[in-house]
């Protein structure tokens, strides 16, 4: 079996073109990951620029409210940029940085990774280009803004279902097309090896700090952990570092859209068989030829056909769940969490939110969850406002 | 000799490329036999798949058209049993990893054998994940094309080592599309390749005229041609085939 393997899934399915860069990139962090200099300069700008650690909320009123399990959120929304995403980018552009390259390209759905990206360009003045679909430019039109006034040039992608899917086409496109001073950072745990990898361990920090931070609470161990799940990074940097303590409960929340029973879905682990994509084998949505499938969410964030390779894998173990969450289930959790707890969160975070709902009232009161709170909802507020009728337009 | 080999055994090969299903099953059809009547020494047909990486715009394009059309693996497999009945010219499919994968490999390959496909090009499957295919390719003897890009450098006496076949020279970077300037490091990747191995090699990506064509076969055994001709198709929809046809005859003779 080839590289980067987590049970039959992952490997490197990529052009020729690009083998020569993805084993480049991967002798790089094979380095620079024990690189104590690396690493201490990587620790600073979470600290200092990203403000980490994030806070590990106790919920008292969405507790109180469910009447079941102790509910604690962690604030990946507070972090500079407003989502989980910027732990990954940081250290992406970082390795990139150390290993020559001048550009930084990267795909962006909800425009959450395409600002975090424009950012830490913008920090460690590299070149800039985005790839967003144009689905996504229209629902997301604040952040197309955000990434130009961070001096990045934003592509809108019109191939396709012009969603997160491919935009991920048009950019490895452009990375055939010039590698050699250009690195992807792609924005997921997903693609072909060492991605996976890579983004799970810059995002395993969230993962590590929640288990300090609960020992240091409660003295012990969450019964479970919920995250929402597109190509699944803010899921896998919680989930990592609780994999061999087998009484966690993993759970990923997946976007049904309409409902894994109509066209209008994007529920991966539902509805999806086993095939080959984006440079890795995992599950996707598909038809009987292998043809992948247009998906449907309100969250441009979860908007994917696929999802990462370790989390195929955790399913079939029967380590990870994998459930569910509509978009009315999302939006009313959205409306929830911001009146009971006075924290407005991403649309993508609120399907996390709202599977919560439905199972913290079955726990007991000495149970306790966490809830990674992947983003902040401020990019969606307009949609939402539609959602509910309303004509309010960015 | 097997098919594959006669390919090249007879002067510089000119390896047309067209999208099956583009802009119907029965064009395709006719664009095949029409395409080896006029000289195409092995016709790469696309099997459409709805993410194609690899290519630019035309080739883009192409697949959803047949995509919409509604050419599936299947009617494809049926189009090339009527065409073997008339036509023995020869085949390669060139598709993704996946079509291929959720088909079952094994299906796929053993109708390959049964339809006459020679060879599968497959640009999402480097060197490091051959296995995926090449046991089901070898059990009912479809070739497994290897290919080498302007990035291999090292890499090129690796994979020419276990290629069969022959071998499918990336001429640029980037994807697949008409260019003005070819890269001009092919003949060196030709070069290296030969040193390892004595094997055809084809240069495709880019080419478009003549000129281009003529210039290529001064180093290599043949051109593959895709973009330019998708693009014919699409200009003139059903009525394409003449104008293929005039364009295969010239590319052949500018070749010879
Ligand atoms: C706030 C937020 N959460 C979650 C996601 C989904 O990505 P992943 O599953 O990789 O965490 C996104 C993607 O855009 C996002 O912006």
């Amino acid at each position: 079996m080839s590289k980067g393997r987590f049970g039959i899934y992952g490997g490197q399915y990529i052009p020729e073109t690009l083998m020569n860069a993805v084993i480049e990139l991967e002798e790089a962090y094979d380095y620079f990951k024990n690189d104590q200099k690396f690493i201490e300069e990587l620790d600073d700008l979470r600290k200092n620029y990203a403000g980490r650690p994030s806070l590990l909320y106790y919920a008292k009123n969405m507790t109180k409210d469910l009447g079941g399990a102790k509910i604690y959120l962690k604030r990946e929304d507070l972090n500079h940029t407003g989502s989980h995403k910027i732990n990954n980018v940081l250290g992406q552009v970082l390795l990139a940085k150390r290993m020559g390259k001048t550009r930084v390209i990267a795909e962006t759905g909800a425009g959450q990774h395409g600002v975090a990206t424009a950012t830490v360009a913008a920090l460690m003045g590299m070149e800039c280009e985005i790839y967003m679909g144009k689905e996504d430019t229209d629902r997301q039109a604040l952040n197309v803004f955000r990434m130009e006034l961070l001096g990045a040039k934003v592509h809108t992608v019109t191939s396709g279902t012009q969603t997160l899917k491919d935009a991920v086409n048009e950019t490895m496109r452009e990375w055939t097309k010039r590698v050699k001073d250009t690195h992807y950072v792609l924005g997921s745990v997903m693609g072909a090896h060492p991605f996976p990898i890579i983004v799970r361990d810059f995002q395993s920090v969230i993962g590590c700090e929640v288990k300090q931070q609960m020992l240091e609470k409660e003295g012990r161990l969450p019964d479970v952990l919920l995250a929402c799940v597109g190509g699944g990074s803010n899921a896998m940097g919680l989930f990592y570092n609780f994999i061999d303590d087998a009484n966690v409960r993993l759970i990923g929340c997946e976007a049904a859209g309409y409902g894994v029973d109509t066209e209008k879905t994007a529920a991966t682990m539902a509805i999806g068989s086993v095939g080959i994509f984006h440079g890795m084998k995992s599950y996707f949505c598909q038809d009987q030829f292998g043809q992948i499938a247009p998906v449907y969410s309100i969250s441009a964030g979860l908007d994917y056909p696929g999802v990462g390779p370790e989390h195929a894998n955790l399913r079939d173990l029967g380590r990870a769940e994998y459930v569910p969450v509509t978009d009315d289930e999302a939006v009313e959790a959205f409306e929830y969490l911001a009146r009971i707890e006075g924290i407005i969160p991403a649309i993508e975070s609120a399907h996390a939110v709202a599977y919560a709902r439905k199972i913290a009232p079955k726990m007991s009161q000495d149970q306790q969850m966490v809830i990674c709170l992947s983003g902040r909802g401020d990019k969606d507020v307009a949609a939402i406002a539609r959602y509910r009728g309303g004509q309010i337009y960015e | 000799m097997n098919k594959l080999q006669q390919v090249f055994a007879s002067g510089k090969a000119f390896i047309p490329f067209i999208t099956a299903g583009d802009p119907s099953l029965e064009i395709t059809e006719q664009l095949v036999l029409q395409m080896a009547a006029a000289g195409a020494d092995l016709i790469e047909l696309g099997i459409p798949f709805s993410d194609p990486v690899a290519e630019g715009q035309a080739i883009q394009d192409a697949d959803s058209r047949a995509l919409s059309g509604g050419a599936t693996t299947d009617k494809i497999f049926a189009m090339l049993g009527r065409i073997r009945k008339v036509c023995q010219v020869p085949i390669a499919f060139m598709t993704y990893v996946n079509p291929i994968f959720t088909y079952g490999t094994d299906g796929f390959m053993k109708n390959c054998q049964e339809v006459g496909i020679d060879a599968v090009i497959v640009p999402d499957l480097p060197f490091e994940e051959k296995d995926e295919l090449r046991p089901f390719c070898l059990k009912y003897d479809v070739n497994l094309i290897s290919m080498i890009a302007p990035t291999s450098n090292k890499r090129i006496r690796m994979i020419a080592n276990e290629a069969q076949g022959f071998i499918y020279c990336v001429s640029s970077m980037g994807v697949t599309g008409v260019r003005r300037e070819i890269g001009n490091n092919v003949e060196q990747m030709i070069k290296l390749v030969k040193e390892v191995k004595d094997i055809p090699c084809a240069v495709g990506f880019g080419i478009s005229t003549p000129e281009q064509a003529a210039k290529m076969v001064e180093f290599s055994d043949g051109v593959i041609v895709g973009s330019a001709i998708v693009k014919i198709v699409e200009q003139y929809g059903v009525n394409c085939v003449p104008y293929v046809v005039k364009y295969v005859c010239m590319m052949k003779k500018a070749i010879k």
